[in-house]
């Protein structure tokens, strides 16, 4: 999956997918390029996290119908751990806790995990403990972290951060962004936006789910989508956020 | 997606299940008088022995099986089992080299080598096959520096004055209806004796197998540690399959003088029974106690009970001498239709005492595990402190854990911690790990790692890494 500059790095056609037996995105269609950043802003309950899910391969999920096209490669066929060693990364909008496991031998574990998939050596502890220290800056995170459980008795805005760490750490090539802005105060939504900022490559692309315009003033999007009742309703440049959040969700979904 | 990974791996059978076809000494099922006499015979005791299991057995008639445990498993008939069973040897062997070559065979399949040569690192095995020791590796060395390491048999022969001073000086013949029947018709075990001043240079490990259908084992160890002495003792255990279930009633006492210490490792992984069915499987009933005896002395317990059908035990300790110290740190497994009633008790009696309970309970398939645990401190003992931490981690949704803390407080100085959490192995945590590139397999053993670490440490070196190794496979296909 080599992905050169005109090879999109998402394509989904037509996707219809749920869980239990609902059918929750109906006809999704998005095209994302190396290089860009697509919000998709939508009611709750419109199929955002959904939409999230089935990029990442939650088995709680199912696809029924459509494709889906990472790299130019079927992305559906492949196991969750497989994606994420592909380059798909999602940060989750509720972070699980994981009692007992350091965060920095979790993010070991990733990080060498994707290393073994490539054919390059594994790092040990002492090593990547330097690597971690430098990714700890993306989003002012502090040192403690590494010796503490992973999101184990972490404020909700922890949380968030530690997603945009581990980003970091392993550079994605696509990354979805599942609210990560929620239960932020300004000054942490600003430090975790700047974080973001940071990943942001020529090479690479980002899918930020939001609710709120106000991730945006700091990510500036390519191209805003809002989706309603599963469908991407209309798409624009970052100007639609604003008219949106003027205008509010009724209007484009023509109450 | 996950069911069907978790299926491919699910079928990891019980890979100790295999039965040596050797030759063996079995007396007829059933107990009375004349069957203990005639074990007795055969081990060729001296009269106090004889009159030690007589007594014992006369006890037990008066006894009513205990059923207050959380566990549940249909009537034993003690006339259906056969209370010693020996693989046939012309002859007493002088050194391992000469043990039969099926038994040393078996042992190196359990990954246990009697070679000294090809011994595992600074560990000496007396390795039990059903009811007999049938040899005990780096003996001459030990007893060249003056470790007595030996089968129970043994001892009795060879050292009576010690046995009939220290045997049944912590469990008593009258402690409880199995240490009662143990002492009765116990048929072999292991026996440590370390002199003073002397840190016994290598770990010690006693490997027990049951091997015949329709047998007991009921095996006793003792260990004394004389004043300012250390020893680090392991014991691990195997069965074959079958579908009747096989009762093993141990009995294992400690002593520590004056300053002395004793770490008393277990990693037990007996048949637990059809994973599907839950039929056959090892009864496990087990009384360990130690008895800090002097001033200063400590012992400690550490176990990793994985495998048998029923385990129903609880390792303690009698803190007796001012300032001992008492540790027990514990993981217990169930999986499929396993049952685990076990947990510790810490009876304070001198001034300064100190105990320390570490239990992590992991629950999964159809199980039931029971965390059951004692802090009982004495009026004498002044300043008496005890922590207790008990975990439980549930895996899937149909199994159950408990835990039943007893605390009595006799002396008002006392200072006691208690802390117990429960949590479960989700989905959600699985999906995270993968999410980020590792497998499924990898993320269960991180999880049961970090839940266990605290006890892991605990093991001496390598055994740590087996018993990771061990639960991870225990555990294997249980989410899903």
């Amino acid at each position: 999956m080599k992905s050169n500059g005109t090879t999109p790095i998402l394509q989904v056609h037509g996707l219809d997918a749920g869980i239990s037996g609902k059918t929750i995105l109906k006809d999704f269609h998005i095209l994302v390029k190396p290089g860009e950043v697509h919000a998709i802003m939508g009611p709750n309950g419109s199929g955002k996290s959904t939409l999230a899910k089935v990029l990442a391969g939650d088995p709680h999920y199912e696809v029924t119908k459509g494709q889906v096209f990472y790299q130019g490669e079927d992305l559906l066929k492949l196991e969750p751990e497989v994606r994420a060693l592909h380059g798909v990364f999602l940060a989750f909008q509720y972070p699980v806790e994981i009692p007992g496991v350091s965060n920095a031998s979790f993010l070991r574990m990733a990080y060498n995990a994707k290393r073994k998939f490539e054919g390059k050596a594994e790092v040990d502890p002492l090593d990547f403990e330097d690597i971690l220290k430098e990714k700890l800056k993306v989003v002012a995170m502090k040192e403690d972290f590494i010796r503490r459980s992973v999101n184990h008795g972490f404020s909700g805005g922890e949380k968030k951060r530690n997603e945009i760490v581990q980003m970091a750490v392993l550079e994605p090539k696509l990354a979805v962004l599942d609210e990560t802005d929620s239960g932020l105060d300004i000054d942490a939504l600003r430090e975790v936006a700047e974080g973001v900022n940071k990943l942001r490559r020529a090479d690479n692309a980002i899918i930020l789910i939001t609710h709120y315009q106000r991730l945006l003033d700091y990510v500036k999007p390519d191209v805003v989508h809002i989706l309603s009742n599963g469908k991407i309703v209309r798409s624009g440049p970052a100007s639609l956020a604003l008219e949106l959040e003027k205008k509010g969700y009724e209007w484009v979904e023509g109450r | 997606m996950t069911q069907k990974i978790i299926q491919e791996i699910t079928s990891q059978e019980y890979k100790y299940g295999f039965q040596t076809a050797i030759e063996s000494d079995t007396v007829p099922k059933g107990l009375s008088e004349d069957v203990i006499r005639m074990i007795s015979a055969k081990k060729n005791e001296p009269p106090f022995m004889l009159e030690y299991r007589l007594k014992a057995y006369r006890h037990w008639l008066t006894m009513k099986e205990p059923r207050w445990s959380n566990v549940s498993y249909p009537k034993i008939d003690y006339q259906d089992i056969s209370y010693y069973s020996a693989p046939k040897v012309s002859e007493k062997k002088k050194s391992m080299d000469e043990v039969d070559p099926e038994l040393k065979k078996t042992f190196e399949k359990l990954g246990i080598s009697l070679m000294e040569q090809k011994k595992l690192a600074g560990v000496a095995v007396d390795a039990i096959f059903d009811s007999v020791s049938v040899g005990t590796s780096y003996k001459q060395k030990l007893l060249d520096v003056g470790v007595v390491f030996c089968s129970f048999s043994e001892a009795v022969e060879k050292y009576p004055d010690l046995v009939k001073k220290y045997m049944g000086s912590v469990v008593p013949h009258t402690d409880n209806y199995f240490a009662a029947l143990n002492s009765a018709v116990f048929t072999d075990g292991s026996f440590v004796y370390i002199p003073k001043n002397l840190k016994c240079p290598m770990e010690l490990s006693t490997y027990f197998r049951i091997n015949t259908e329709g047998s007991g084992q009921f095996e006793r160890t003792l260990i004394i540690c004389e004043e300012g002495g250390y020893v680090s003792y392991l014991e691990g255990c195997t069965a074959p399959k079958f579908d009747t279930n096989q009762l093993h009633a141990a009995v294992v006492e400690l002593v520590a003088l004056d300053n002395a210490e004793i770490k008393y490792s277990t990693v037990q992984n007996w048949y637990a029974g059809d994973p599907k069915t839950g039929k056959g499987g090892i009864f496990n009933f087990v009384t360990k106690r130690g008895k800090c005896a002097g001033k200063n002395s400590k012992i400690s317990w550490t176990q990793v009970e994985t495998g048998s059908a029923i385990t129903w035990k609880y390792p303690s300790c009698i803190l007796v001498g001012d300032g001992s110290t008492g540790e027990f740190y514990s993981v217990a497994l169930t999986n499929h239709f396993q049952q685990a009633d076990t947990g510790s008790k810490m009876i304070h009696i001198g001034k300064n005492t100190k105990s320390r309970i570490i239990s992590k309970g992991i629950s999964a398939g159809h199980s039931n595990n029971s965390y059951r645990g004692a802090v009982d401190i004495k009026r004498s003992a002044e300043n008496a402190r005890n922590f207790t931490q008990c975990d439980s981690l549930l895996v899937g949704s149909n199994c159950t854990a408990n835990t039943f803390p007893v605390i009595d407080a006799q002396n008002p100085t006392a200072q006691l911690e208690h802390e117990a959490t429960t949590s479960r192995i989700s989905d959600d945590q699985l999906f995270y790990f993968r999410q980020r590139g590792v497998s499924t397999e990898d993320a269960m053993g991180a999880i049961l790692n970090g839940f266990c670490k605290d006890v892991f440490r605990e093991l001496p070196g390598e055994f740590a890494v087996e018993a990771t190794k061990l639960l991870g496979l225990k555990l294997e296909g249980s989410v899903g």
